[in-house]
């Protein structure tokens, strides 16, 4: 009965996605506000719908249902209850079901907090965000319905793929869809006032608040799935260059160069077309990404099921929706002006610089995720690209990115003196290079590329420094109060910016200083790699909820000190017999020590994977730091202030 | 109107894109050529799963046509496939050599117990060295091997009802 609820409420939450459009864009157009208002509560019926939807899907896990095929595919009575509920989304019928819930939720978001907006512009972005969830739900309903019945009943459940049985699966998911589907919102509002005609600062100002946090949880998103390929694959890699970790950068970074573009849109009232082209791309960018994953026309680790005729409607619908933006975009963008005019040395010449090293970038991992596809569509043969491709071409693309960065935190709106500029960051510059180059020394092996990425680090950290003390001249109290007075999008900006530099080094020292081995190991053998000896104590059956282990067992010894004990598992499922590697990590904030189990090579000697991964967390705390700016800057009481001006 | 075409600059670029992704839809990614076909099948002579102190010889089998299909106990998809592997024991007119990969031979030979033996030979390969000399990068896997001991198809995944109706059973024909 209850997946029958759910089923049937998806089929009302269409009927009113269809009515909330229908009734904003005839509201919006003709300026009646009964229209308008009925717009907007089916907009917030529609989200109640999803939402029983949502959580008849939940129960049907909860109480293994396994008259439902999509929860007996996924699902087994043995399965821990977290994972049971994480299996929502393990699949393709959830993981769509999860998206459209996510865009509901964005879309009751947006119902709610934008009561200070024109009632026509109101409605439009109402109605662009229905379009958006009737195309989603029309998809779900008619080709990935997760309601679908089993008949007769199966006794026992296929259970969720062992590699997705991890806390990481409880929580990645939702949050990198809450980012992926976070830019429909900027769709939306570009989308909006391109109809409207209201590409103006205060479009920009509301923009920039929903994108911001989109941003915030798409960057929190993609860490945590980085730091859980980290230590669930058992390969010790932080990121692979694989499709679908592709499909979530690409709009990262289209999204961070919009967050900068809306900056200027909203200060100087400059680069309109390209703040609104960004917002359409990003949004796009996570369209893409859903179609890429969700069609199989490229092979990835993620391995999903694919079907053709799935991937045949997103792709129509890709058209539809980023094909009719663009048309839109074609049309309007014309008429829409230059806005606030800047000089060669200004901050705006920087940030639009930087903005094009970021499209180019997300244009780098476009053309190396797509390329296979290009080529065997032209009949041209079969490649793979991988990381030797995005690492030599990624990484001189964006070198000039970081020093803008630096720059760009200096120079002035309208116009700067460059000699001016050129003074005050001599110092900044001097360090940066002294450090860069002394630092790998001091490390143990000068390296070229460790001495590059280093430079980069310093230059963002030494340009933020000298430019917060420039600030913290100018106010009075200690100095903690002066930091806390700072205005928070201002903290929020050096803390994101710091995070990159942070990034940097955690990304140049592993790659620079990371030892690999890969070792047979017997029972009572040691083995020393850099300062660290590792013993082998052998191996014991082991237990868990769901599974059967062999476990291995490392004592770690230094000089001095305790010594640390690792215990890493090979674990078989029983459903499913292919083992998974469990490695385990001793997390350190210099280093990271690094054993897992590889097969077992006769009755006692095992295959054995030890690293040393020198700042290997800072690539992730780099990612929350930036993530943390995000927050900080959305505090910036400007954006309260004004709203509540709008709204009185 | 030249500065107004610019605009459309974009929708361009993603009606290209789109050709593409429409056509990608029909290719199928994980269908890779083997650089083998065409090529000498690699030798090997392994023990048997039946009888560990014999061994079974790639050689013996020149002069005539053969399928080697890669399976092991471990492998879920060998069993979708293992009904029809039976079938083809029956049917087809040539022997079907198994390559019993990175398993142990009680539990392969409790499986060939329960769900029937297609082959005419099986071999272990425990520590899948043959496996690496074919390539081999997902079980199952099946060769198609001619008269000369020349690989002359790579069926990669469980061999479906379309590809042995299609192609393996007429490239036999052709063959013999």
């Amino acid at each position: 009965m209850i997946p029958e609820i759910g089923h049937f409420s998806l089929i009302l939450a269409l009927v009113l996605a269809i009515a909330q459009s229908t009734f904003s864009f005839k509201g919006a157009s003709s300026n009646q506000p009964v229209f308008m208002s009925a717009g907007l509560s089916a907009a917030r019926g529609q989200f109640f719908f999803v939402s029983i939807a949502f959580i008849s899907l939940g129960y049907a896990f909860y109480s293994s249902d396994f008259s439902v095929l999509y929860v007996a595919s996924n699902s087994n009575f043995n399965l821990p209850i977290q994972y049971k509920l994480a299996a929502i989304w393990g699949g393709h019928e959830g993981s769509m079901l999860l998206w459209t819930a996510t865009l509901s939720l964005w879309t009751m978001a947006v119902t709610i907090f934008s009561q200070h907006l024109p009632a026509q512009f109101r409605a439009r972005l109402i109605g662009t965000m229905g379009l958006i969830t009737v195309g989603f739900l029309i998809f779900i309903l008619f080709s990935s319905n997760p309601f679908e019945r089993l008949i007769p009943a199966a006794l026992e459940g296929r259970s969720l793929n062992p590699l997705l049985q991890d806390p990481g699966m409880v929580f990645h998911p939702p949050v990198l869809y809450m980012g992926y589907v976070g830019f429909s919102v900027a769709f939306a509002f570009a989308i909006a006032a391109l109809l409207g005609g209201e590409l103006n600062p205060e479009w920009a100002r509301w923009t920039r608040t929903w994108t911001t946090i989109a941003w915030i949880f798409l960057t929190v998103g993609i860490a945590f799935g980085s730091k859980w390929a980290y230590y669930e694959l058992g390969w010790g890699g932080w990121w692979f260059w694989d499709a679908v970790e592709n499909a979530s950068f690409m709009p990262w970074l289209v999204g961070t160069a919009l967050i900068h573009s809306l900056a200027v849109t909203e200060k100087r009232d400059a680069f309109k077309m390209w703040t609104v082209l960004l917002a359409i791309f990003a949004f796009s960018l996570s369209l893409l990404g859903t179609f890429l994953v969700r069609s199989g026309v490229l092979t990835s680790v993620h391995a999903f099921a694919s079907d053709p005729t799935r991937g045949l409607f997103i792709l129509a619908f890709l058209a539809i929706v980023i094909g009719g933006a663009l048309i839109l975009f074609a049309i309007r963008a014309p008429k829409v002006g230059l806005g606030g005019k800047f000089g060669v040395v200004s901050r705006e010449s920087f940030l639009l610089a930087n903005n094009v090293v970021m499209v180019v970038a997300c244009g780098v991992v476009m053309l190396g995720t797509l390329y296979p596809l290009f080529l065997d569509a032209l009949g041209m043969g079969k490649i793979s690209v991988g990381p030797p491709y995005f690492n030599t071409v990624f990484v001189p693309v964006m070198a000039p990115a970081f020093f803008l960065m630096g720059l760009a935190i200096f120079s002035r709106w309208k116009n700067t003196e460059l000699p001016s500029l050129i003074s005050r960051l001599k110092w900044a510059f001097i360090i940066s290079v002294v450090t860069a180059i002394v630092t790998p020394a001091v490390m143990g092996q000068w390296k070229p590329m460790v001495s590059l990425g280093l430079l980069m680090a310093f230059w963002i950290i030494t340009t933020a420094m000298v430019s917060l003390y420039d600030y913290m001249v100018a106010g009075s109290g200690n100095l903690i109060l002066r930091v806390i007075r700072l205005p928070r999008a201002y903290q929020g900006m050096i803390l994101a910016h710091l995070g990159v530099a942070v990034f940097i080094v955690g990304v140049t020292l592993v790659g620079g200083y990371g030892l690999e081995q890969d070792l047979r190991m017997s029972p009572g053998e040691k083995v020393k790699v850099d300062q660290f000896t590792f013993q082998f104590d052998g191996v014991t059956q082991t237990a868990g909820p769901n599974y059967m282990a062999v476990r291995g067992h490392f004592t770690v010894s230094k000089s001095q000190g305790a010594p640390i004990i690792l215990e890493p598992e090979k674990r078989s499922y029983q459903e499913d017999s292919m083992p998974m590697t469990e490695a385990a990590i001793e997390t350190g904030l210099m280093k990271d020590l690094y054993v897992s189990l590889g097969e077992p090579l006769n009755s006692e000697a095992w295959a054995v994977r030890i690293y040393i991964k020198p700042f290997v967390q800072w690539i992730w705390f780099g990612c929350f730091m930036m993530a943390g700016g995000g927050i900080l800057a959305l505090f910036d009481p400007r954006y309260r202030r004004k709203n509540k001006k709008a709204l009185g | 109107m030249k500065t107004q075409l610019k605009y459309l600059i974009p929708f361009v670029i993603f009606l290209m894109l789109i050709g593409f992704f429409l056509k990608g839809l029909n290719l199928d990614p994980r269908e890779v050529p083997s650089p083998l076909i065409n090529k000498p099948a690699p030798m090997f002579e392994q023990p048997l799963l039946n009888d560990a102190s014999k061994t079974f010889s790639s050689n013996s089998m020149l002069g005539q046509v053969w399928l080697l299909n890669v399976w092991a106990s471990w492998c879920t998809a060998c069993r979708d496939e293992h009904p029809l592997l039976m079938a083809m024991s029956q049917q087809i007119d040539v022997p079907i050599v198994g390559i019993d990969y990175k398993d142990t031979n009680p539990e392969a030979l409790d499986v060939l117990s329960k769900l029937g033996n297609p082959y005419s030979a099986v071999a272990t390969d425990v520590e899948g060295r043959v496996g690496i000399d074919y390539g081999v990068y997902g079980v199952p896997e099946t060769y198609l091997i001619d008269k000369e001991g020349v690989i002359r198809y790579k069926q990669i995944g469980p061999i479906t009802v379309a590809a042995l109706q299609e192609k393996i059973i007429p490239m036999i024909k052709g063959l013999k």
